[in-house]
């Protein structure tokens, strides 16, 4: 099959997309790239950022955090930490977790608790900086 | 002979025991549907990553220098064993196995003079292996309190797991967890977290081609690695979740039909000495009326 692009989306908890699709762009830590058919073989990190998933003239939009692609000649696979279609992704969720995560970088008692407060915190804004652009 | 008001009691108890036992059975069966499809569900992930840290180990073959989760540490003198088994009881031979198949391992280890310290997730297999080994226990997770395991839960487990392994404090590190093949049959599968242990045959074999790397191989090794060891083990929880269920499920359905055939002879007695009861004071009447 080398007129289609094999594309698998699995995240811990399950297999979030198998299909046969025409172009792929990945949100790579250096930079987005599109993944077509016969892509040369790369592995690359993921950031925080929208997978497009091209096919028939139709594109799909899912959000991903964090993970890893990886293309080889039987197709493109990507390892998400957190996956979800852009449709079903709940910015309400995120702001209320983000005002929670605000909270607990402030009430952090000791500098590893702080850390570890502020690296959530910087998730949740990455997420919902994602989100914003995409809205705009 | 015991009399009849005990045997009405015991029928009772008995009864009440499989009622007991019958709805614990039909809670593991709902609960083995559950547990059994986030297992399969997560299976992919793992499959995948394994793939693909495969194809990665397989390229950087041949260079020195590799990252130590995945070399290991060039020796093989301390052990770390994790032992994974269930929060709750009654469920057959579940943890015993695990135990059993543990307690072999370290045995086999201390024979060789290695130092082995055990780690425990679950406190059923705890409280057996205290007994034995109290002194190399260092350290228990409990997951009584998670009701639908996540990936979140397993998460805090492998970051300590990397902690201690990047301390210093062991070599190699084994999980024991019981795999779920069907509902009667459970494998007790001991699996080598750290190094990872790579199938280097389920790599894909890209040919002449090799891969492209970005950021560059080290760095991402360096994410995968952990991140391997945290898929590894949220899928041997998962795995052990179904196995558990599916213990309890047979366990209780034994106990069921086995409360049922001491129901029956039960009644079977207390039936035959309600009619010599019933012979008895006839005879006596009987006699009585024929002395007159």
């Amino acid at each position: 099959m080398a007129d289609k692009l094999h594309f698998e989306l699995v995240s811990p908890a399950r297999l979030l997309k198998s299909a046969e699709v025409d172009m792929v762009v990945v949100p790579g830590t250096e930079g987005d790239f599109g993944v077509m058919p016969l892509h040369a073989p790369v592995v690359s990190t993921l950031r925080t950022g929208i997978i497009e998933v091209h096919d028939a003239g139709d594109v799909e939009k899912l959000l991903v955090v964090g993970g890893f692609a990886e293309v080889n000649p039987a197709g493109l696979t990507i390892l998400a930490e957190t996956a979800l279609p852009l449709a079903e992704v709940d910015k309400a969720h995120f702001e209320a977790e983000l005002k929670d995560l605000q909270e607990d970088v402030q009430d952090a008692k000791d500098a590893d608790e702080k850390a570890r407060a502020e690296k959530a915190r910087d998730r949740v804004v990455s997420i919902l900086d994602v989100l914003n652009r995409e809205a705009a | 002979m015991a009399n009849l008001k005990d045997l009405r009691n015991r029928i009772a108890s008995v009864t009440s025991t499989q009622k007991i036992t019958k709805a614990m059975k039909m809670v593991s069966a709902s609960k083995l549907k559950r547990a059994q499809e986030a297992a399969e569900a997560a299976r992919p992930y793992a499959e995948r990553m394994e793939n693909v840290l495969s194809s990665l180990a397989s390229s950087m073959k041949g260079q020195a220098g590799g990252p130590a989760l995945l070399a290991g540490t060039g020796s093989d003198q301390r052990h770390l064993v994790v032992v994974a088994t269930s929060e709750r009881g009654l469920c057959g031979g579940f943890n015993t196995n695990i135990v059993k198949a543990a307690k072999a391992k370290i045995h086999s280890l201390v024979r060789d003079g290695k130092d082995v310290t055990i780690v425990t997730i679950g406190k059923k297999g705890r409280a057996v292996l205290r007994r034995e080994f109290a002194n190399k226990m260092i350290e228990h997770f409990d997951l009584s309190h998670v009701k639908n395991l996540r990936f979140d839960d397993a998460t805090p487990i492998s970051a300590w797991l990397i902690e201690k392994y990047e301390a210093g404090e062991f070599d190699v590190c084994t999980l024991f967890f019981a795999k779920f093949v069907n509902v009667l049959t459970q494998e007790v599968t001991p699996l080598q977290l750290i190094p990872a242990s790579i199938n280097e045959e389920s790599g894909t074999d890209l040919g002449d081609a090799s891969y492209e790397y970005e950021p560059d191989e080290k760095d991402i090794l360096e994410e995968l690695l952990p991140r391997n060891i945290a898929v590894q083990l949220f899928r041997a929880l998962l795995e052990n979740a179904a196995s558990e269920q599916g213990s309890r499920m047979t366990a209780m359905d034994n106990a069921t039909r086995n409360a049922g055939e001491m129901i029956d002879s039960l009644r079977t007695t207390y039936n035959r000495s309600r009619q010599a009861v019933i012979t008895n004071e006839l005879i006596e009447i009987i006699s009585g009326a024929e002395a007159l």
